[in-house]
Parts: structure tokens; sequence; C-alpha cells
């Protein structure tokens, strides 16, 4: 079974994120592109796995958040990881929609983003299978104080100093 | 100054820790090239044509006299026994060894200094006015807010990957000595009807090879939201900002795509959703930061007759009654003056000091100006509230440091970039022409006629050398492989900032010096009473001067 890095720890990894070009949905825990979401949407009533949708970094979140709150996971891709768009998106998922589902990181980021990501709200982690997670997940712990706001901080340094 | 407390410390601590980690990492193989360009970037790390360079990050140009003693000692240890002063009032170590990096960001901590942010795609040091604090013409001290911005960029777990570098300056006074227009941010104090103090917001302003004037999108930002209006700013910028291509990547180009009204609908619409949130200021922390930007213990000192003193001593001393003229300021504690440190004497690299100059700096900082100094954007050091009955002796031991030279505000003061001596992207070298302009017009009297005059230096149209806004700028070219200069009238970064304007065909290397010289006839023989370089070019227009440049030789 694939492996995650989720809420610090190591599991196993039950979804399936769809191909581009499937044309049938598989049984089970499925991730799909936004896209893909909406192509299938009939067929996704009757499934009975779980659902999640995989957005870009430059999705105009505003326009489509609605109907994703209701899911248990959202995806958010980094097409390389100098592409810093998902922080912000994964900020606003949850300090501005409150979402509280499952919010996975994919695609290029790295490692020494795991401290950064996970203060903007990320809490899952998909890295490539021959990834050593519990060795990544050590810099998770980069740092142990902060001067902001964030998804994982309401109070600002200043307002608890 | 700001001192840390044990928050800072661990943060910049952790910092090293990380940074020291990764350089394991990467020296072991484990992380690649692409991957840990950012991650040294972030920590000030740069490869560059002959070596690596270290920059090292001074918040808003503040430095304690420990601080610099130690800088002196790392450029001994660790480098050639010289660093840089940069025009963003950061310090750079040309020759560090990357192995060496992880204890040379241990020492800086030591002294509550870091590299964090001085390069890489992300918000860099905020800048501001070296007379900050004492400036006659001051609204309000800006170094509270300059560092209640560092705290909040530093490590801000959303910006760190931004489409391209971000600059935000601070400008809290009438005259701009930040070039606060030209920064992807820049904020001025101003206070409204009601007495109450704010920022006006200006955004993309910047240099470089489109350079731009920032444009206001908020008249008044009251004071305490200061910090979620910067979340607003940068969060439309990370989200919308061009990232296919970099040199359209700057929040500049997206301001002008967008229209500064529309960017500043986009910024307002974010804002009303974060504003009065918790990164609302408080009055405490207002005053908990306040607090470390006292005024020093001053003496009451009869002013007038200490400026009588003065006078006197420099009616007697022509090379002093210079020095007092050019390198140093009034401030509003009378009795009190800002001293320039010249960075530029002929012959070496402007903004280039040695290890040893540093402890003079440091020891002069101790004696005379209450241990605290400033790095100016033009590559000086200024050393604030010098007793006045003190200048003469200070100037006497600057002068036999080298540090005396003066010629602040003059043609000799000029901000020029490494160009092709050390960068790999120039087109011609930098350094041999202000070296050789320098020796032109070495002629005291004349330099000292000639009066305010900035003159500005870049090796390419990247603009380092901040060309568009000298008053004179030379900006390299390339044409067929050989090294060329083009001139450009009329740049200036203050309040009413306006770009340099291309004179006509570039000249080559050995007839700049000449160029420069007909353009300063031009001015001399009609400038009007004390009129300066600048005044006269804007009364004049362009006309005259080309044609004395480009006439044909008689
Ligand atoms: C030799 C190594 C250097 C290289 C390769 C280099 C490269 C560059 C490049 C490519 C840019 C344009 C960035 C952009 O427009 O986004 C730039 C801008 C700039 N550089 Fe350098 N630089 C070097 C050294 C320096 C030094 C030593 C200084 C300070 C004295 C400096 C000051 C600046 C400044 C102030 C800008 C910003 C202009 C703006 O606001 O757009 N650079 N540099
Ligand atoms: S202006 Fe050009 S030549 Fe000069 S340092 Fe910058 S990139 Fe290099």
């Amino acid at each position: 079974m694939p492996q995650l890095l989720k809420d610090k720890r190591v599991i196993d990894d039950a979804w399936t994120l769809l191909d581009t070009d499937s044309q049938s949905l598989p049984d089970g825990d499925i991730l799909l592109t936004y896209s893909q979401w909406q192509t299938f949407s009939e067929q996704l009533e009757s499934h009975s796995g779980q659902i999640g949708v995989v957005i870009e970094g430059n999705t105009e979140i505003e326009d489509i958040i609605e109907p994703l709150l209701k899911l248990p996971l959202i995806a958010i891709n980094f097409p390389k990881f100098a592409d810093g768009r998902g922080f912000s998106l994964a900020t606003l998922l949850r300090e501005r929609y409150n979402f509280n589902g499952e919010i996975r990181a994919v695609g290029g980021f790295i490692r020494d983003q795991l401290y950064l990501l996970s203060r903007c709200g990320f809490n899952a982690f998909k890295f490539s299978e021959d990834t050593d997670l519990s060795e990544v997940a050590k810099s998770l712990e980069d740092f142990s104080e902060t001067y902001q706001v964030s998804a994982d901080q309401e109070k600002p340094l200043f307002r608890r100093r | 100054m700001y001192r840390y407390d044990n928050y800072d410390h661990k943060i910049v601590n952790e910092r090293v820790e990380q940074f020291r980690d990764q350089t394991q990492r990467y020296l072991a193989g484990e992380i690649a090239d692409e991957e840990f360009l950012p991650l040294r970037l972030q920590n000030g790390l740069y490869v560059q044509r002959l070596a690596p360079m270290l920059r090292i990050a001074v918040p808003y140009g503040m430095l304690s006299s420990a601080q610099v003693r130690k800088l002196a000692h790392i450029s001994r240890v660790y480098d050639k026994g010289y660093v840089h002063f940069t025009t963003r009032q950061n310090i750079q170590l040309n020759w560090p060894a990357l192995e060496e990096v992880p204890d040379i960001l241990a020492e800086l901590a030591e002294v509550e200094m870091h590299a964090i942010q001085t390069s890489g795609n992300c918000i860099r040091n905020t800048t501001t006015d070296q007379f900050a604090g004492v400036a006659k013409d001051e609204i309000e001290d800006p170094r509270p807010w300059c560092e209640l911005i560092r705290q909040w960029s530093t490590l801000h777990p959303e910006f760190a990957f931004l489409p391209r570098k971000f600059k935000i300056a601070v400008c809290g006074s009438n005259e701009d000595r930040a070039a606060f227009l030209l920064h992807d941010i820049g904020l001025q104090l101003v206070k409204n009807d009601n007495g109450e103090l704010g920022f006006e917001v200006f955004v993309g302003g910047g240099l470089g090879r489109t350079p731009i004037i920032g444009s206001s999108i908020r008249k008044f930002l009251p004071k305490q939201h200061l910090l979620s209006y910067l979340d607003a700013i940068l969060r439309v910028y990370n989200r919308f900002g061009n990232r296919d291509n970099k040199y359209k990547a700057r929040i500049k180009i997206l301001v002008k795509a967008w229209t500064p009204e529309v960017f500043a609908q986009r910024v307002e619409k974010e804002w009303e959703n974060i504003k009065d949130g918790p990164s609302t200021l408080t009055d405490s922390e207002f005053a908990r930061v306040k607090s470390f930007f006292p005024l020093p213990e001053y003496k009451v000192i009869d002013g007038a007759g200490s400026a009588k003193k003065l006078a006197a001593t420099a009616d007697s001393n022509t090379a002093f009654s210079r020095w007092l003229d050019r390198n140093t300021e009034l401030q509003k504690q009378s009795g009190y003056r800002s001293v320039t440190l010249s960075l530029k004497p002929a012959g070496v690299a402007p903004g280039d000091v040695t290890d040893k100059q540093l402890e003079t700096i440091a020891d002069l900082a101790d004696r005379y100006s209450f241990g605290e100094l400033r790095a100016t954007h033009n590559q000086n050091v200024v050393l604030t509230d010098v007793n006045e009955s003190d200048l003469f002796e200070l100037w006497q031991q600057a002068k036999d440091s080298g540090l005396a030279t003066p010629n602040i505000g003059t043609i000799n003061d000029m901000i020029c970039c490494p160009g092709g001596d050390y960068c790999s992207l120039a087109n011609a070298k930098s350094i041999p022409v202000a070296e050789a302009i320098q020796r032109k017009f070495s002629d005291l009297d004349y330099v000292y006629d000639l009066g305010d005059l900035e003159l500005n230096i870049s090796g390419c149209m990247n603009a380092c050398g901040h060309h568009h806004i000298g008053h004179i700028g030379i900006l390299g070219v390339d044409k067929k492989g050989k090294e060329w200069y083009q001139i450009q009238l009329g740049g200036s970064a203050n309040k009413n900032a306006s770009l340099g304007k291309v004179l006509g065909p570039s000249l080559s290397r050995d007839q700049i010096t000449d160029g420069i010289e007909k353009l300063l006839d031009v001015y001399v023989e009609n400038r009007i009473a004390d009129e300066s370089f600048l005044n006269t070019y804007q009364r004049i227009g362009i006309e005259k001067f080309k044609e004395r440049v480009y006439a044909p030789a008689t």
C-alpha cells in the first residue's frame, strides 16, 4: 500500500488518483481534478467510496468553493516547488472558509517546505514512493516559535509575548 | 535599537540549525542543486562569477558597535578581510566557503544578526532613511514600523515563494531618503486631519529592466492595520503575479497590467476579510517596539555657542571645513550632528571597507554616537548624535582611517554595481569607470563647486547601480562584444521621483569621462546662482547637453 505523511504520522494511503484519460471511476476513495470532478458529477453521486478534488495554484477559489467544502479532502498541486500559490490557497481554505477536512500537498513541493506548508494548513503530504517519510517528517519541526498569525496559530507573537 | 528577546533568539537560532542541516544534506548529495538554490538564497547565499557571496541583513540599516566588530571578525576569519555595504543597507561577504556559512550564521546570531531573506523570491530587508529619529523634517520615526515589518515578514509562512523578490521601504519624513517610490511597497508615514498616524501606501515601484515609479493605492491606512493590509497586498500578488516569465514577475508588472485602481480594489476586497483580525496591532505592541528607539541622553548644549565655536574651528582649517559642509548634517536636536563616513575614496570599489576600518567605525560609534551607526542606501555609514564639540576630533580619527573623504552628495559619492569585474550578467565593467571619474574629478574645489550631484553606474539593465535615478546615470551596454556606456540624465529618487532620459548614442570606455566633463561644463555655464545640476537640467532640458557631447571634434 502506498504511504502518506499525515498529521505527522506515516500512514497507508488508500486514495487512488484518477488518470487524466480515465473514462470510468475505480472503486474506493478517489482523488480527481476539478474538471474530472465536473465531468463525472453524475457517476459520483452513486459512488460508494470517498471523493477528493485536486486544485491548481491559479484557481480562483472564490468562484467554486461552496461544493468543495463538503468534501473530506482537497489536494493542492504544486507544479514546481518554487510556485508558492498553494500556500495562499491553503490559508484561504482554513482561515476564510473554515475547511476542516484534509488538505493534501501533491506535486513538486519539497521536504524543506514542510514546516511552512503545515503552518498554512496542509496536514497531509504525498511524496514520491521512494521517500523515507519518517526521515522527511523531521522537517515539520524546523521551528518551535513564530511571529505571524497562520492556520495553526491564531495569535501573532505580539499578542503572546 | 531593537534588542532580541528569547523568542527572537530562538527563531534565529533554529534558522541557523535548519540551514546547517540543509547544507549537510546538500553536501552529502541528498538535496539536488535546483532544490538547494532557493534554500541558500533565502539565507543570503548567492553563487556568482568568482565565488559565493553571503548577504547579511542589516534591518533598516541599524547596527551596533558590537555587531560591527563581529563583522570585522567574520571578514577576517572566513573571508578576505573586507566587506561590502550594499544599496539596500545590507552587508555582503564576497568570498565565504559554503561549508562555513552555517558557522558564519551562528556567529551572526550571537550578535542578533542573520541573513534571512536577503535574497530569493521572498520579502527582503525593509529599508528606510539613514537619518531616522534625528532628521529635522521627520514626521515620525520610521524604525519601530520597520521592526514590526521585519518581524511580520520573517519566515512568513505564506509568502516564502513569491513570483519574484519583494522589497518594502518606509519613509518617515518630508524629504525622501529611502527611494521608497522605487520599491514594491513604499510606505509614507502621514498624519490625517485628526492628527492620527497612518500610512499612504504605494505599490509597484522598482528599477531593473522596467523602471516604474510606485502608485498610491491608499491615501490613509490607520497604523493599527499595517500588517493585515500588507498581508492583503502580498496575498493578491502571490496568487496573481506572473510566474511564467521572470522579467514580468515583479508586482509592478501586475499593477501596471491591472491598473493601480483595479489592483487597489482587489487588495481592498481581500483586506475586508482580514481587517480587524488578530494581526491588528495593539497599543501595547506599539509601546513595546517604540521603547527600543529612545532618544539618547543628550547633554544640554548652548546651541548658538556651540555653532560659533565650530565655525571658528572651520575657519582656521579648510579641509575640516569642507568635510563639515559635505559630510555632516544638522539634527532636530541642536548642538548635535549626524556624520557620514564616506566609503568612496578614489580607487576603492564604492561601499567596500576593510576589517580594520570596521573596527575604527565601531570605536568611533562607541566614542561619539552612543554605540550605534547606520548603513545608508548610498553605501556609506552614518554616525548620528555626535556632539558638535567632538566633530573635530572625530574628523581627525576618521581621516586617519580613510573614512573622511569630503565627497558626500557630490559626483564622487557615486552608486556603482560590481559590474563586469565580478558579475556574470554584466555587459560592461563599472568599477573602473567609477574610478576613472573619481580620478578625473579629483580637484576638490571643482567638485565642491558642482555641489549636489548623484551619479549612478550599472553594468547592465538589471540596474543594481540605480542608474535610472541618478541625476547622471551610466549604463553598460554590449555592442558586438565591446563595452559601451549609455548616458541618462535627469533621474531622481526624491518625492518627485523621475526616471532618467537617454542622452543619445552610447559612448566607448575612453570617451566616457570626457563626455561627463562636457555635461558638467554645460551645467556650469547655464546654472543660475546656486542652482543644482538636476534643477538646471529640469529648466533647460536635454538638448544643450546633447549638442555638446555629440558635437563633432573641431
Ligand atoms: C554580482 C552579483 C550580482 C548579480 C548577479 C545581480 C543581479 C541582479 C538582477 C538580475 C537584478 C534584477 C532583478 C529584478 O529586476 O527582479 C538585480 C537587481 C538589484 N540589484 Fe543586483 N546583482 C548583483 C550584485 C548586486 C550588488 C552588490 C548590489 C548592491 C550594491 C545589488 C543591488 C541590486 C538592487 C538594489 C536591485 C534592485 C533593483 C530593483 O528594485 O528592481 N546587486 N540584481
Ligand atoms: S547591474 Fe548588471 S552588471 Fe551590475 S551587478 Fe547588477 S546584474 Fe551585475
